[in-house]
C-alpha cells in the first residue's frame, strides 16, 4: 500500500487545512531505522483517515540538540524559523513521533511565539483506538508476547507521559513486563542531552548497555520504545549482547501498525 | 539568679550568632541572578507541604524514609520541651508546665520520650549504614574528608542530645522516688530512671545529674543550631523555602535565555538597521551561561545550601552509574563551597574582588558536565526538589557560547543544524524522501 503523505503547502494550495500536523523530525526523516517508525505512523493515520499533513522540506530541526548542548543561539534561530513557518500555516495541533521534538515544541516554543497543542504519537494512537477509529482484532500477532517498555526521558520524567504507550501495549493482548527501573525511575538510554551526537565521556560502561541489561532481565520478546534515539541505543545494546535474534526493538507505532496488519 | 543570667546570655548569644550566619547565607544566595518564582502561591504551598513537611519524595525508598521520619518527628516534637527549658532557664522554674498541664504534661513528655527512643534507633542504624555497611551512595569519593565527618558528627550530636534528655528525666524520676513522691509516670524515664540512678541515695547527686542533662540539652540545642549553617544538615530549615520556590514547569522545559531572544529577533527582523548604534544599556552586559556561582540564579544557590548530600541524585544518574566523572551531588556541593568562598571574599575584600578562581574549572570540570544526558533522573530523585541539571546546562552554555569549547563532534552537529537544518549532514531537500521510498 502506498503512503499518502500530503504536505502543508499542497493542502494550502487546495484551500484545505489539516486537523493535525505530523512533525516528522530529523531522525524520522533521515535515519533509516527511524523512517520505518515514521511510515508506521503514516500507515495508522492513513488507515484512520486522519486529515494530516507534513511540512516536508519546510521542516527543520527543532533545535533541541543545540539547546541541550548549550548553544541557545542556534536553538532560538531554529525555533524562530520554525515558528514563522508553523504560524504561517496557522497550525493548531502537532503530533510527533520524537519525544525530543515533542518536548521542545510543547514546552519551549510557546514563550517564543509558537503556541500549539502538541501530542506524542502514542497519545494520538491511544485516542484513535479509544474513539473506535482503529481496532485490533484479538490483539494481532503480538498476542501473548512479552513486551517491556523503555520510558524515553523526554516523554516520561520530562513530560509525565507514562500511561499512553503502556495502554497501547496492553491493547495488543501482550504481557507488559516492567524493568526494575521504570516510569519515574526509568534509566536513560544514554542518547539525551546531545550525547547522541558525541562519544560518551570516559567511564567503565556504555549507558545503553546498562539499560539493555535491565531489558534482558525481563526475558521480554520485544523492547518497545517511543523515541527514535532510544530505539537506536537499545538496538545497539541488544547487538552488544548478540541477542538480536531473540529480542526485537520496536516503536509502539510499529507494534500497533503490525498488529493491525497495516 | 546567676544561672538565669548565664542562661539568658547564652540564649541571646546562641540565637544572635545563628541569626548572623543566616543573614550571611541569605546575602550569599542573593548574589545569584534573579529568577521569577513568585506566582502560583497555592501550588507552591501545596508542594512545600507535600514535599518538605510530608516528605513525599523520601518514600520512594521506604526503609530510610521511615527512619528519617522518626528522626524528623522527634526533632520537631522535642522543640515543645525546649520551650519549657527556655522558660525554666530564664525564670528559674522547674518543669513550668507540669502543674498547669497535669496529665497532659505526662502524656506529652512520654510521647517525646518514645519518639526520642525511635530517633536513637534510627541514628544508630544511620551510623551503621554509613560506617559499617558502607552503603555505596554514602561512601563516594566526593564525601571524603569533611562531608563524611559532618554526617557522622550530626548523628553523634543527636545521640548526645537524646542521652541528655534521658539523663535529665531519669535523674528527676529517681529523685522523686527517693523523696518518697509518686513517679511522674513518663513512659521511658520512669523505667530507666530507677534502673540507672536508683542506686544513688543522695538527692544532691541526682539533682546535679538532672542539671547536667538539662544544661546539656540546652547547650546541645544551641550548638546544633549554630552548627547548621556550616553543615549539610541545614536542609532541615531550607527544605521549606526550597520546595516552596520549586520549578513548577514540566521538567523537560529548559529556560529560554531572554538576552538571546532579543538578539535573534533583531537578526530575523528584515527592517532592523544593521548599522544602528545599540541602545545604551543601563545594566552591565551579562555573560551567556554560567562560569561562576554569581552567574547562576538565586534558586540554584538556594539549592546548593539545601543539599544534604544524601546522594540519591548521583545513585540514579546514568552517567555516574556507568563510571563517568559526573555526580549531580558533587555539582551541588561544589556550587555551595564556591559560593561560601565567593561570599567570604566579598565580605573581606569588597564586591569587586576576584580571586581568579571560578566554579567551572576550579571546582567542576568540563568532563563532568559533558557526561550529562539531561535525563532529569537527579531532579526526579531529590527529596527537596533540587535541580542540578539547570546548573549543568548553564555551565555548558558558558562553554559553548562564550568560549566555543565543546567536544568536536558537537561542533559538527551544530554546524549541520545551522547549515542544513538537521544534526546530520543531509540536504534539507531530501527531508521528504522517506515518503517515496519502500
Amino acid at each position: 500500500m502506498s503512503l499518502n503523505v500530503p504536505t502543508m503547502a499542497s493542502m494550502m494550495a487546495q484551500g484545505e487545512t489539516p486537523d493535525v500536523l505530523f512533525w516528522v523530525g530529523c531522525s524520522g526523516s533521515f535515519d533509516d531505522r527511524a523512517k520505518k517508525i515514521t511510515k508506521a505512523v503514516v500507515k495508522i493515520l492513513n488507515n484512520c483517515n486522519v486529515k494530516f499533513a507534513v511540512l516536508g522540506t519546510e521542516e527543520s530541526c527543532t533545535g533541541d540538540p543545540a539547546k541541550r548542548a548549550g548553544n541557545e543561539f542556534t536553538f532560538q534561530m531554529q525555533a524562530m524559523m520554525n515558528i514563522q513557518v508553523l504560524n504561517g500555516y496557522d497550525v493548531k495541533k502537532i503530533v510527533t513521533a520524537c519525544p525530543h521534538c515533542f518536548n521542545t515544541l510543547k514546552n519551549e516554543y510557546p514563550e517564543l511565539g509558537g503556541v500549539y497543542e502538541v501530542i506524542h504519537h502514542t497519545q494520538l494512537i491511544q485516542d484513535l483506538i479509544n474513539s473506535g477509529k482503529l481496532s485490533l482484532k484479538d490483539g494481532g500477532i503480538y498476542k501473548g508476547k512479552k513486551i517491556t517498555f523503555h520510558d524515553p526521558c523526554y516523554l516520561g520524567r520530562a513530560n509525565d507521559v507514562y500511561e499512553a504507550p503502556r495502554e497501547l501495549i496492553e491493547k495488543l493482548d501482550a504481557e507488559l513486563v516492567e524493568m526494575k527501573r521504570c516510569k519515574t525511575n526509568g534509566l536513560c538510554c544514554g542518547a539525551g542531552g546531545a550525547q547522541m551526537f558525541k562519544e560518551a565521556e570516559k567511564g567503565n560502561k556504555e549507558i545503553n548497555v546498562e539499560r539493555t541489561e535491565d531489558a534482558l532481565e525481563t526475558n521480554a520478546d520485544i523492547i518497545a520504545t517511543g523515541c527514535p534515539f532510544c530505539n537506536t541505543m537499545m538496538t545497539d545494546g541488544v547487538k552488544n549482547f548478540n541477542k538480536e535474534n531473540s529480542i526485537q526493538v520496536l516503536d509502539v507505532a510499529e507494534l500497533i501498525a503490525n498488529a493491525a496488519d497495516l | 539568679m546567676i544561672s538565669s543570667i548565664l542562661f539568658g546570655l547564652l540564649f541571646i548569644g546562641g540565637f544572635g550568632f545563628f541569626t548572623y550566619n543566616i543573614l550571611k547565607i541569605r546575602a550569599n544566595v542573593l548574589l545569584g541572578r534573579d529568577i521569577d518564582r513568585k506566582g502560583n502561591k497555592s501550588e507552591r504551598l501545596k508542594t512545600m507541604v507535600l514535599v518538605a513537611l510530608g516528605q513525599k519524595k523520601m518514600f520512594s525508598r521506604p526503609i530510610p524514609a521511615l527512619l528519617h521520619l522518626a528522626l524528623y518527628v522527634a526533632f520537631v516534637i522535642t522543640q515543645i520541651e525546649l520551650v519549657e527549658i527556655i522558660i525554666d532557664g530564664l525564670f528559674n522554674k522547674h518543669r513550668f508546665f507540669h502543674e498547669s498541664l497535669g496529665s497532659f504534661y505526662t502524656f506529652m513528655i512520654s510521647f517525646i520520650e518514645i519518639l526520642s527512643v525511635l530517633a536513637l534507633i534510627a541514628t544508630v542504624i544511620f551510623l551503621s549504614r554509613r560506617n559499617l555497611l558502607k552503603l555505596p551512595r554514602l561512601n563516594m569519593k566526593e564525601l571524603a574528608g569533611w562531608p563524611k565527618k559532618d554526617a557522622n558528627l550530626i548523628l553523634i550530636m543527636e545521640i548526645v542530645l537524646v542521652s541528655c534528655i534521658f539523663t535529665m528525666n531519669g535523674a528527676d524520676e529517681a529523685a522523686r522516688l527517693l523523696n518518697g513522691n509518686e513517679s511522674y509516670g513518663f513512659s521511658i524515664s520512669s523505667i530507666i530512671g530507677p534502673l540507672f540512678f536508683g542506686s544513688i541515695q543522695s538527692i544532691e547527686t541526682l539533682h546535679i545529674l538532672e542539671l547536667i542533662g538539662w544544661w546539656g540539652h540546652f547547650l546541645m540545642v544551641l550548638l546544633f543550631l549554630n552548627y547548621l549553617p556550616y553543615s549539610k544538615h541545614f536542609h532541615i530549615l531550607l527544605a521549606f523555602p526550597n520546595t516552596y520556590f520549586s520549578n513548577l514547569n514540566k521538567k523537560g522545559k529548559f529556560t529560554n535565555m531572554e538576552s538571546v531572544t532579543a538578539e535573534v529577533k533583531l537578526m530575523m527582523d528584515p527592517s532592523a538597521d544593521p548599522y544602528a548604534v545599540p541602545a545604551e544599556s543601563t545594566s552591565e552586559p551579562q555573560r551567556f551561561g554560567a562560569k561562576d556561582v554569581t552567574d547562576l540564579t538565586w534558586k540554584n544557590l538556594l539549592d546548593a545550601y539545601t543539599c544534604t548530600e544524601c546522594g540519591r541524585c548521583t545513585s540514579a544518574c546514568p552517567a555516574n552509574i556507568t563510571g563517568k566523572k559526573l555526580s549531580p551531588r558533587k555539582i551541588m556541593m561544589d556550587t555551595r563551597d564556591r559560593l561560601t568562598e565567593v561570599g567570604d571574599n566579598i565580605r573581606k575584600h569588597g564586591k569587586d574582588f576576584s580571586d581568579g578562581k571560578s566554579l567551572l574549572g576550579d571546582y567542576i570540570l568540563e568532563e563532568e558536565i559533558w557526561a550529562c544526558t539531561s535525563c532529569n533522573a537527579c531532579v526526579q530523585e531529590c527529596p527537596v526538589n533540587i535541580d542540578p541539571l539547570s546548573i549543568i546546562i548553564d555551565l555548558r552554555r558558558f562553554l559553548v557560547m562564550e568560549e566555543s569549547k565543546m567536544p568536536t563532534e558537537l561542533t559538527g552537529m551544530l554546524t549541520n543544524i545551522e547549515n542544513n537544518g538537521a544534526p546530520w549532514q543531509f540536504s534539507p531537500n531530501d527531508r521528504l524522501n522517506w515518503a517515496n521510498e519502500d
